[in-house]
């Protein structure tokens, strides 16, 4: 039942001096729902763009359902992708976009896309060019999650979404998810917002994947630790840290590992504070730690900004 | 209600467990389906699966082939019986650690105890947890 469904190896692309993928090795094994994240120019959409062979390989191979995607229909009539801003032909209304998509998977289901665009209060009848960027974004979720394809790719699917519009797509994606299975790739910068419905989680920094794991074994792997920064640094001695703050006297340090009943038994006696940290805190921690982390310094308020919002 | 404290299977578990013990699933009764359990609580559907049969491995859940997941007889005592061992570290050893950085004495903790607990003096007489202890 759980077969590989797409085995990435030593995959490398250059853009001119740009290693947008740095040998990327991966292997994902079907119906389950995937995160793919990562900050932007992290290498995101040029590694989903050469699944769906919409991009060629610098080096190395790419087997999606066991051949390699480029001109093969066997395999393309399987993928349905859906990029951050999908292009659809200029007069083409959404029920056209719907009829297109009908006519190429097999197992799209009209009726469910006739309810989604209710849910999304999207106008069927007019020009796609004229819909507002939250309408052009919700065509593409429709369609996404109509086609029901075996493999579906979700580039940022949100943007122009409002948290209303989005909280549907979610649901709507667990709801019908739990009643078809199937691969879902669901790259995303709200990590908190996808990070519960996240079976499998694929963190890429700099063309370079630096976390494959199972959300399960993330969540509680990492722990914020406070307190007086002399007790902090003296229990956290020897650990590995991933970040530190400190405030007057206090520090708040996270570590990348986990404590155990003892560990939190000992920092209980302290008085220190344990916290959870979050997928996003975790991802944002791993993306900014590290050598070369100001290679992408125009880009770094983009996570830090979410962080904020998520916050508040 | 699902936090990153820990895995989201453990915190769906420690759910059902809760309305075992409180007494709003009843034994025997059927449990909502993970589907279910997804949808209202925004998790993967594998997730919820997971959550639901670490139950079902423990004998608090039981499958009925076709139909769904039911509440084991038994169940409720069970859990109590494991939650009273548990009691101890999970909340007398964080309360009494506050305790002793505001210098309060166990008299004083004791009488706080008796004053804001609204539990009967004599414990003894509850019969399903005496028959835990």
């Amino acid at each position: 039942m759980n077969e590989t469904i797409i085995e990435a190896r030593h995959l490398v692309k250059h853009y001119k001096e740009l290693n947008a993928l740095d040998n990327v090795n991966l292997s994902l094994t079907a119906n389950r729902i995937y995160g793919l994240l990562g900050r932007n120019g992290a290498g995101k959409t040029t590694l989903m763009s050469i699944l769906t062979a919409q991009a060629f390989a610098t080096s190395g191979e790419a087997l999606v359902f066991g051949a390699s995607a480029y001109e093969n229909d066997a395999v393309l009539s399987r993928i349905c992708f859906i990029r951050e801003s999908q292009k659809y032909p200029e007069d083409f209304h959404p029920q056209h976009a719907f009829r297109s998509a009908a006519l190429f998977y097999k197992n799209w289901d009209q009726d469910f896309a006739d309810r989604l665009a209710e849910d999304f209060q999207l106008p069927l009848k007019r020009r796609i060019k004229k819909l507002s960027r939250g309408q052009l974004s919700a065509v593409g979720v429709i369609i996404g999650l109509a086609s029901r394809a075996e493999l579906t790719f979700f580039d940022e699917p949100y943007l122009g979404l409002d948290a209303v519009a989005r909280q549907l797509f979610y649901d709507r994606l667990v709801e019908d998810y739990a009643e078809h299975p199937r691969t879902i790739i669901l790259s995303s910068h709200l990590i908190d917002e996808v990070a519960n419905l996240l079976e499998h989680v694929v963190v890429i920094d700099r063309g370079r994947i630096i976390m494959d794991a199972d959300a399960e074994e993330i969540r509680g792997s990492a722990v914020t630790v406070s307190g007086s920064a002399e007790k902090v640094d003296t229990f956290l001695a020897g650990r590995k840290i991933l970040h530190r703050e400190t405030l007057g006297s206090l520090a708040s340090v996270t570590v990348d590992e986990a404590l155990g009943s003892r560990d939190r038994a000992e920092a209980q006696e302290l008085g220190l504070e344990l916290s959870p940290v979050s997928l996003q805190q975790l991802v944002v921690r791993k993306t900014m730690a590290g050598p070369g982390a100001t290679g992408a310094a125009s880009k770094t308020n983009d996570f830090a900004d979410d962080t904020l919002e998520a916050r508040r | 209600m699902i936090d990153d404290s820990k895995p989201i299977f453990m915190q769906i578990a420690e759910l059902i467990e809760n309305g075992i013990v409180d007494g709003t699933m009843a034994e025997e009764s059927q449990v909502p389906s993970t589907n279910e359990f997804a949808a209202f609580h925004r998790i993967n559907p594998a997730t919820a699966a997971k959550g639901v049969n670490v139950l079902v491995d423990s004998g608090i859940l039981y499958k009925r082939r076709g139909i769904g997941m039911f509440v084991a007889t038994g169940a409720r005592a069970q859990l109590i019986a494991r939650r009273t061992e548990e009691f101890v570290e999970q909340y007398v050893k964080p309360l009494a650690v506050e305790a002793r950085k505001l210098g309060i004495s166990a008299e004083q903790l004791n009488t706080m105890i008796e004053r804001n607990s609204g539990l009967a003096p004599e414990t003894g007489t509850d019969k399903e947890r005496s028959a835990a202890l």
